[in-house]
């Protein structure tokens, strides 16, 4: 079989809490190939933890769902997209805004944005009333490791 | 299974797990207010030793606690952060309200 660059995978689960942690873990297992480093793994780690706690929270109102994310690695570029289809957003730079949350009283720090795109080297938010949310990030991993193989 | 909130005269530790996210915030949170009302408190000492992950699930966790504290004449410090978490706590802005050592 041809090698190409190219390695995509997908995964959909429940709006459980609990699914935060295994959303996290699944990408960053899936990740791995790239030989990353300690530190590119936890900045994965964190900015899909952030994205999936706002589908959980904000996007479905802690109810029960589907969350879909799709990661696909190109050379060594990885990208997510993390899919929702709950209320979406109705003013996506306001919702960007550092310490900007609509859920105070849940103790949201609104730092959730602000920390994918700290940790992730683009991120953009496509998201309309009533048509859910999409969260496409990348980040480049693995450089200095090993080549792709 | 050790306890996660250790009384010590007026200071209370707080035992961070090994993953601070949404999940986990939200039972710490639930049990540090719990110690909170029975006991009289003067300074929450979270002690980040165990701890390889946080997210903004627990930096609310934290500015949470840091304003409950500060209601009641109190603070909160944060203790034993490694290089990861305190970046964290570095991105967040939360070091203005917070101690951390």
């Amino acid at each position: 079989m041809e090698k190409t660059n190219t390695n995509e995978m997908m995964i959909e689960f429940d709006s459980y809490t609990c699914n935060e942690a295994f959303a996290r873990v699944a990408v960053a297992a899936f990740c791995t190939q790239l030989n990353p480093t300690l530190e590119e793994v936890a900045d994965l780690k964190t900015a899909v933890s952030e994205a999936v706690t706002n589908a959980i929270i904000h996007a479905y109102d802690e109810k029960v769902e589907k969350i879909r994310i799709i990661c696909k690695i190109v050379a060594h570029d990885m990208y997510i997209t993390v899919i929702d289809h709950g209320k979406g957003i109705p003013d996506v730079d306001k919702a960007m805004e550092p310490l900007y949350t609509t859920k105070p009283q849940l103790e949201r720090s609104g730092m959730g944005f602000a920390f994918m795109e700290a940790f992730m080297d683009e991120i953009t938010v496509v998201s309309e009333p009533g048509k859910g949310t999409q969260v496409h990030m990348k980040k480049r991993v693995g450089i200095g490791t090993s080549p792709f193989v | 299974m050790k306890e996660i909130c250790e009384k010590r005269g007026n200071k209370l530790y707080v035992t961070v797990p090994i993953e601070l996210d949404h999940v986990e915030a939200d039972q710490l949170r639930q049990e540090v207010e719990r110690m909170l009302v029975d006991a009289v408190i003067r300074e929450v000492i979270f002690d980040f030793r165990n701890t390889v992950f946080m997210d903004s699930s627990g930096i609310g966790m934290l500015m949470g606690r840091q304003r409950s504290m500060q209601q009641m004449g109190g603070c909160v410090r944060v203790i034993h952060a490694g290089e990861r978490i305190q970046r964290i706590l570095e991105l967040s802005g939360v070091y203005k309200v917070i101690t951390i050592n």
